[in-house]
């Protein structure tokens, strides 16, 4: 790589809620596609596989090691679900201004909060 | 293309001349995202119970094959397409990024055809 000056990184800036959603919104989708998606092929291989399978996937899946990573993966579902339909806010050029930009990130990162909670609230009542 | 020019020459083409298609279908896949997976958490909040009864037969059924099945392409498809972009970002010798990018299609198809496989073999009942 050249050997040139880089821009500030993430050290350098002051945090705000616009950075946070960002770099949320990086760490979540790509922490799905490494994660989420292989748990996924696991539970739908060991469904195809025969109940034996499924057992020894869910003997996993409901551990208390499992469930943390269920819930990881459920919250990175919901909040790379919000700060995305901000990103489709953004895409049409609206919310740039500082406030309103502010509240969507702010707002985003709350409402993945709020619906994490209500799905495992409805899993575990319903 | 502009009238010869220099702004008319590079304007709508930005220094990578490409990126335009991606965009799109990483907002395409996200749609296709949001729609199936809505639709497969609110499922799993209605089922009693996880069994492998209840999720195999959840699963065979044609609508929820047929969800499942487009949920595995759209949501590997909306990963490769963002894994790119880290790659693109943090690897930047032109070899390694070559390595990754190939290491990346490789598991994409791989991993997307093994869950249509499982998919395909529940709905059609080859599964124990």
């Amino acid at each position: 790589m050249a050997d040139r000056p880089l821009s500030p990184h993430l050290q350098i800036w002051k945090w705000g809620p616009h950075m946070l959603v960002s770099i949320l919104h990086r760490v979540t989708g790509d922490g799905m596609a490494l994660v989420g998606l292989p748990v996924m092929l696991w539970w739908l291989g060991s469904l195809a596989s025969g109940p034996e399978a499924y057992a020894a996937f869910q003997g996993h899946a409901m551990s208390w090691y499992g469930l943390i990573v269920m819930f990881g993966l459920s919250w990175a579902f919901f909040n790379h679900l919000c700060s995305g339909l901000r990103h489709f806010v953004l895409d049409m050029g609206a919310g740039f201004e500082l406030n309103s930009n502010r509240n969507w990130s702010v707002g985003s990162i709350a409402c993945a909060l709020i619906l994490t909670v209500a799905f495992w609230a409805a899993m575990i009542a319903l | 293309m502009g009238n010869g020019t220099s702004i008319g020459r590079v304007r709508g083409l930005g220094a990578a001349k490409e990126g335009t298609h991606h965009w799109l279908l990483q907002r395409f896949t996200a749609v296709g995202n949001l729609l199936l997976g809505i639709f497969i958490a609110v499922s799993f909040i209605a089922m009693p119970d996880m069994d492998y009864e209840t999720m195999s037969e959840w699963i065979a059924s044609p609508v929820q094959a047929t969800a499942v099945a487009l949920f595995v392409i759209s949501s590997f498809w909306h990963a490769r397409l963002g894994l790119q972009v880290l790659v693109e970002d943090y690897v930047h010798t032109a070899g390694n990024k070559f390595a990754a990018m190939t290491a990346l299609n490789l598991f994409t198809f791989a991993g997307a055809a093994f869950g249509l496989f499982a998919i395909v073999r529940l709905a059609l009942g080859g599964a124990a």
